[in-house]
Order: C-alpha cells, then structure tokens, then sequence
C-alpha cells in the first residue's frame, strides 16, 4: 500500500516536470524560428550588395528573411521615376543630395567620384553575379519581407510614394525589428 | 559516391546554372526542385566554385539527400535526391 502510494506521487510530480519542460521547449522553439532579421542601416552599395546575397541564400534555404530598412539604405528603396509632391525645402534638399536609387549608390571603399561602382557593376556583369535590380526582384519573388523604418523616412523626409514598387514593403518602427529578431536564429545589423 | 557512380545516375532534371554566381546556383536550384518528385535525381551545372560548399549545406538543411559532385573542364556537376 504504502508502495503505491509512493509510485503515484512520483508519476504525478513526473507528469509536472514534464508538463513544464514542455512549455519550456514550446517557449524555445518560438524563440529561435527558422527566421533571419536584418537591420539594413548602410547606404554603400557594397553593404546593400552584401545584405541582398545573404538574404537570398537564406531565402533559397527556406529561411523566413525580414529586412528592417533604417536611414542611409532608404535611398537603396527609392525609384528614380517617382516624384512625390508636397515636400518642404529641407526634405528637398535631402532628396537632391541622397542617391536616387539603388543603382546610384556609392562604394565604402574605392569610390573614386563615381568610377569604384562602375567598375563593379562592370565586374558583376562580367562574373555572371546578380544586378541589385534583379536581387531585388528575386527577393519578391522568394517572399523577403522589406520593412521601412517611418522614423528615419520621416527624419530624411523621403515620402511612402517615392520608393519602388516590392510585393511585400511594409513600413513600421523599431519594435517591430526588436518583435521580429526577437524570435529569430540569426539577426544581423549591416 | 564515387565519380564512376555519378556518372552513371540518370537525373531526372539537370539544372543548367553555369552563368550566374553565388547565389545564383541555389536560387536555381531552389526553384527547380518544385518540378521533380520526391526520390528523383537532380543534376546541377554550376561554374561558381562555392556552389560546391552551398549545395550540400542547402541539402542538410532542407532534407534532400546530396550524393556528390565531379569536374567537367570549366564547370562542376552536382547531384542530388529530393526529399
């Protein structure tokens, strides 16, 4: 009798464990999603360059991507063919002195006043590698997520109607970058 | 699997991702493993040496079983079973 009684506690306080293990390994799986969260703060068109393959590997790999587009990378966003009204003679200003778009963005390195892209576009085409364009297009196509940071949109005075056209562009704050690394394996910051 | 052994396979697809780079190659054959069936071989032309590394590394991750590659003059060829 006294066996048995024995041997029901201990299952009970077994199902208990396990009970709390289980929510413990739900807590973790969701914590660590097949996911990739990147924070897109560079302009260079190296650092966009970068941030696009990675993207797509990942993306190939089945890895969920979402992109956080922050200040310096919105002119990677713009479209040179939009032309928004309605901005005030800073946001102006800003507009004229940032690239246009993602083929008018500079190199960290070797600039050179314009000849350093050239020569890698040039060197792109010849190695077979992607244009940004299609990057771009593939990361649609793949379902990569692009958010864009309104504060900095806001700060440089870009307008929502100015940037392209991407299937899946989204515009929020920091907390939805934070929320989204939050439960995702890999987070980087380019 | 033995070079001999690869080139015997009879694939079932052949991905011919000779002009582009990384990540060129995986995006291809991303997008070509939705054509086969699962247990059938595909066969994947890349001239860009990492597609070397990526492609098993994309196999490992998403279950496809990677059998192997061997050289041809300026390109590899590789194989591998769908999940």
């Amino acid at each position: 009798m006294d066996m048995e009684n024995t041997t029901e506690v201990t299952i009970e306080q077994l199902q208990k464990q396990l009970e709390t293990l289980q929510k413990k390994v739900q807590k973790l799986e969701k914590n660590r999603k097949d996911q990739l969260s990147m924070a897109v703060v560079s302009g260079d068109m190296d650092k966009i360059l970068a941030a696009m393959v990675i993207s797509l590997g990942a993306a190939a790999m089945d890895t969920q991507v979402k992109l956080f587009f922050s200040f310096w990378s919105l002119s990677a966003l713009r479209d040179p063919k939009k032309h928004p009204k309605g901005k005030d003679f800073i946001s102006k200003m800003f507009g004229i002195m940032l690239p246009k778009s993602k083929n008018h963005l500079s190199l960290s390195n070797m600039n050179m006043a314009g000849m350093g892209p050239m020569m890698i576009k040039m060197l792109m085409k010849k190695k077979n590698v992607l244009s940004l364009d299609e990057m771009f297009k593939q990361a649609g196509e793949l379902g990569i997520e692009i958010t864009i940071c309104e504060m900095s949109m806001d700060l440089m005075g870009f307008k929502k109607d100015e940037f392209i056209d991407y299937p899946n562009l989204r515009f929020a704050g920091a907390a939805t970058f934070v929320a989204d690394a939050g439960e995702s394996a890999i987070q980087l910051f380019i | 699997m033995t070079t001999e052994e690869l080139k015997n396979l009879k694939s079932e697809l052949v991905v011919d991702a000779r002009g582009t780079a990384c990540p060129g190659p995986l995006l291809a054959a991303k997008k070509a493993i939705g054509d086969i069936e699962s247990g059938e071989i595909m066969e994947i032309l890349s001239a860009d040496e990492g597609t070397k590394n990526d492609i098993p590394r994309w196999c490992e991750k998403v279950g496809h079983e990677y059998l192997g590659f061997y050289d041809e003059d300026s390109f590899s060829r590789l194989f591998l079973i769908k999940e």
